[in-house]
């Protein structure tokens, strides 16, 4: 055991220094004999990716940048819908191309370079976290903006030819639904507002819209915001072939209002703005009811996400207290459920 | 057995400690669980309170639902109640069924996350 543990130590401190010295070697490449890197800090300890900040200065010019990499730089998938670290920098580059606003992308690294898997991209400037994008007075003239430009970012990524892109995996809503129960039924924890919103969600499935390229987690805390309004769509791992109509609803998920749910798109906005804006930027015509389907889908998911959660530490895999409380969150989705649902009987 | 501290009294105890003297001396991931730990004697104080009355009357609702016969647990019923629904015997038309699902569901949501902005919009049905 406690040798076990000083090889993990080891590990954790060979990759922090395996990083700086693959840096320098880049920046030199990248920048001339002058670009020496600075400042390097690991930002996030996700169990799928390492993001760390970084500086490279070259004569006068400082860089700010960003590292997205694998951990230990070998590419372990999440799970079976993450897509690995050179495809997400592919998708970066097709979505600045057609327009969306994303963070440049300044270099790539392949799995098995002393790198690993990994790639780097522009530290865009602006604030990420709901609750001050909703609540901060910085904010007060982007949030009226915000729908039009999610909805403008979102016919953009939707545009983007399929012959562009790597493959993909593809997932519509049916297949979706089927893949969220078998988790739900796989932790046996039976809660009956899911079991009637997958019952609901099974007879009013709509038809699909043609296949396009879907962000797959398209909300509050993956965008960043300034004073101006949208700056960049980011992390783009669970990207697929599947309904355009996924991510419109994905954001409008009460979950991700942060309490201001009068504002069904992000808490932020109305979605006919957004809507609006998306069909004017060659997007399909879309109403707010064939939202109706996909939020509740999307409620439901992210419910038996939260489930998911509280099963790792029902099984003992990550005994933390945050892991058991979020499975007193469930139960937020399930009123968002039923108070959809209520809503939708009624409507017929 | 004895009340006083109350089971009550000791959590709120703990809860007070974690806020006014742990977690002040705390920072990074350490001060974020250390919140965490304090919601959650917040969630088992409400729990303790508030969950007998709402789950007789939850019983009592389910075993309506369900037609079961004799007295059986909460747990027994929600799982033929899940049951019921799966196979179509009941959906969001059955009388009761959507009430009964958002009376359980508030009650829920008032001992997990009493701020949640869903829980504002949901009006109790009338019983």
């Amino acid at each position: 055991m406690a040798r076990l543990l000083f090889l993990a130590i080891v590990a954790k401190m060979g990759s922090a220094d395996q990083i700086e010295t693959a840096l320098g070697d880049w920046a030199k490449a990248t920048f001339g004999p002058h670009g020496a890197v600075s400042g390097l800090q690991r930002l996030s300890g996700g169990a799928s990716q390492e993001t760390w900040a970084f500086e490279v200065h070259a004569g006068n010019d400082e860089n700010r940048l960003i590292l997205r990499r694998a951990p230990g730089g070998v590419s372990v998938a999440r799970s079976s819908e993450a897509i690995g670290l050179g495809i997400e920098a592919k998708l970066l580059e097709r979505a600045a191309l057609a327009g969306v606003p994303v963070p440049p992308v300044e270099g790539v690294f392949a799995a098995g370079s002393d790198m690993g898997e990994a790639f780097i991209m522009r530290r865009i400037a602006g604030e990420t976290l709901g609750r001050r994008i909703l609540r901060d007075a910085a904010f007060v003239e982007a949030r009226p903006k915000l729908a039009a430009q999610c909805g403008r970012a979102l016919a953009g990524i939707h545009s983007i030819d399929r012959k562009d892109l790597p493959d993909l995996p593809s997932s519509d809503g049916l297949s979706q639904l089927e893949k969220y129960e078998a988790i739900y039924r796989g932790v046996d924890l039976p809660r009956p507002v899911f079991e009637l919103a997958m019952s609901w969600l099974k007879r009013h499935a709509p038809e699909p819209l043609p296949t396009v390229l879907v962000h797959g987690d398209f909300r509050l805390g993956n965008l960043i915001v300034d004073e101006s309004g949208l700056v960049s769509v980011l992390d783009w791992e669970l990207a697929h072939f599947g309904d355009p109509r996924e991510d419109i609803a994905w954001v409008c998920v009460n979950s991700w209002r942060f309490g201001h749910r009068d504002k069904r798109v992000g808490g932020f906005g109305d979605l006919p703005d957004l809507l609006d804006a998306y069909s004017a930027a060659g997007g399909p015509m879309i109403r707010p009811r064939d939202i109706d389907w996909w939020e509740t889908l999307g409620s439901l998911k992210w419910g038996i996400m939260c489930m998911i959660m509280y099963q790792s530490y029902r099984s003992g895999s990550d005994p933390s207290v945050e892991r058991a409380a979020i499975g007193r969150r469930v139960s937020e989705t399930e009123i968002d459920l039923v108070n959809l649902l209520e809503r939708l009987s009624a409507d017929v | 057995m004895y009340d006083g501290p109350s089971t009550v009294e000791l959590i709120e105890a703990v809860k007070r400690f974690i806020d006014e003297r742990a977690a002040p001396e705390l920072s990074g991931h350490a001060a974020f669980h250390a919140r965490v730990a304090s919601n959650v004697l917040g969630t088992v104080i409400r729990e303790l309170q508030q969950r007998p009355a709402a789950e007789a009357k939850e019983q009592d609702r389910l075993m309506a639902l369900t037609g079961a016969g004799d007295e059986q647990d909460v747990a027994s019923l929600n799982r033929r109640l899940c049951e019921l629904i799966r196979e179509g015997a009941l959906d969001e038309r059955s009388p009761g069924l959507l009430a009964h699902l958002k009376s359980t569901t508030i009650d829920q949501l008032s001992v997990d996350q009493p701020n949640y902005s869903g829980l504002a919009q949901a009006v109790p049905p009338q019983a």
